[in-house]
């Protein structure tokens, strides 16, 4: 099949970036997304151009790395699936395909349609793990956990941290992405200890990295890949409100 | 307190106050909407139902509170909960727009409904009703023929007009679409979610906007047919 590209070209954080057309003119219908890319950019080099940047590194669906706008959807048309999961019979004979970047000033194009997802990091580094020492793995069932709660947990637990919700979101927000990771933790026992401080110092490393608020629009959900729903950021809401209203009744070495 | 502020600080914070000050809105219009049903009922012993109820706003809670002092309270609490509302949309507008400075060259609106992209300048619109329906109904600078606690008289003389229905129908359609996103999002924002219910929060928002519209735009439609005079 035969496709026209409109790319996003940037040659680094401070250049202006520019759309630059290309034919890609041998497309088999089998390739996925990232390995037409890869065929576009063998031509690009063989030319002496520079090829189209892109992060990938598993292309099985499961790292994340992969995401860029495809025709104004994260990932692409294709519901529930990454950008390198994608298949070119996805799309038609003669069609254009826009391909940018995520855009949002938190996600700071590095290259062409790499952003720097490292705010992300530094939201799962202010609350999203658990101190206390969990040893080897756990005989299965030494700890009792309701299976609706269990299945919420690793429901939230399948967020590969892509960005595709922030892409999505008018205000390129990520509480699709804080809430998933509250409410992994939050709905487990090992994550009870830390959970009202967690979800306060996520929610403040969200906005502090520059992230835009939900507005409810839903969008995050409609581009998340593993299909994650906006009851988890209901759930984010209610926890920190109930970490603020929290006021521990007896406090140690005080009194009356 | 330190709790509160971090609370504050945060959008999620900003939203909660939109929406603790949205659900006084709310529940404001629908009263309202129910004391405009008044309209609708027979003049009793020479005065106008809507009068009665007019006169009854003015005096609820006297002897115990002064003569309009209930109405008054409500006033104040209505003219607060719109200024945190505007606050807050304000600010969190400021912040979504810092968050995504350049847009798509291509974009789908993935679920974007047509009534959650339209709340901020839905919002404008209903500010500026808020304020020509205050001119018109309340202080009177705005109606031609206004006379101070006629209500159902103003209310007939009015909505003979079909300008000021058009404009009244414009504004109430605004608020029917606020109120669809605006209900939903209540529940979201403020964390009341559950399995069993959450099904229903969508239907109970497009449902309570309908009727909010259909309440409010009878009255005046019925006038303007000539039915009420």
């Amino acid at each position: 099949m035969k496709l026209t590209l409109h790319v996003w070209r940037q040659d680094g954080p401070n250049d202006k970036g520019r759309h630059e057309r290309y034919e890609a003119d041998d497309v088999s219908e089998h390739m996925s997304f990232l390995e037409m890319l890869d065929v576009v950019n063998e031509r690009l080099t063989e030319q002496g151009k520079e090829p189209i940047a892109f992060e990938h590194d598993c292309r099985e669906g499961i790292c994340g790395s992969c995401g860029m706008m495809i025709n104004g959807v994260p990932h692409g048309p294709k519901s529930l699936t990454t950008a390198c999961q994608l298949h070119m019979r996805t799309f038609h004979d003669g069609q254009e395909i826009w391909i940018e970047p995520w855009r949002a000033t938190a996600f700071p194009v590095i290259k062409d349609l790499v952003v720097d997802r490292a705010g992300f990091d530094r939201i799962i580094a202010s609350g999203g793990y658990i101190s206390i020492r969990t040893g080897s793995a756990p005989d299965g069932n030494a700890i009792p956990i309701p299976k609706a709660d269990s299945d919420a947990a690793f429901d939230a637990a399948t967020c590969i941290g892509c960005g595709a919700c922030v892409a999505a979101c008018p205000n390129a927000s990520a509480m699709l992405f804080t809430s998933a990771k509250v409410a992994h933790l939050g709905l487990l026992p090992q994550g009870q200890t830390e959970r009202w401080d967690r979800v306060l110092a996520m929610v403040d490393q969200h906005d502090a990295e520059g992230f835009g608020n939900c507005t409810n629009h839903g969008a995050c959900q409609e581009a998340c890949p593993k299909g994650i729903s906006i009851d988890y950021i209901a759930q984010l809401n209610r926890d920190l409100i109930r970490a603020t209203l929290r006021a521990k009744p007896v406090e140690a070495g005080k009194d009356a | 307190m330190r709790r509160v502020a971090t609370l504050y600080r945060t959008t999620v914070g900003k939203k909660v106050l939109m929406a603790v000050s949205g659900v006084v809105l709310f529940g404001f219009v629908f009263v309202h909407m129910l004391g405009n049903l008044k309209m609708l009922f027979p003049a009793a012993d020479g005065h106008y139902a809507m009068d009665v109820y007019a006169e009854f706003l003015r005096e609820v809670g006297y002897p115990l509170l002064p003569h309009e002092g209930v109405l008054w309270l409500a006033r104040f609490v209505l003219l607060a909960a719109v200024g945190v509302h505007v606050v807050s949309a304000v600010q969190l507008t400021r912040l979504s727009r810092a968050a995504r400075p350049a847009g798509y060259a291509k974009e789908e609106s993935l679920s974007l409904s047509y009534a959650s992209r339209t709340m901020r300048w839905g919002g404008v619109i209903l500010l500026l009703f808020i304020v020509y329906h205050l001119l018109h109904f309340t202080t009177g600078q705005a109606h031609s023929t206004f006379v101070a606690g006629a209500v159902h008289q103003n209310y007939v003389a009015a909505f003979r007009s079909p300008l000021v229905f058009g404009v009244y129908f414009v504004a109430q359609a605004a608020l029917c679409l606020h109120l669809y996103h605006g209900v939903w999002s209540f529940f979201q924002t403020l964390g009341l979610s559950h399995p069993r219910y959450n099904h229903l929060r969508r239907p109970f928002a497009a449902g309570f906007a309908l009727v909010v519209f259909v309440g409010f735009l009878t009255p005046p439609a019925l006038v303007l047919a000539g039915v009420i005079s």
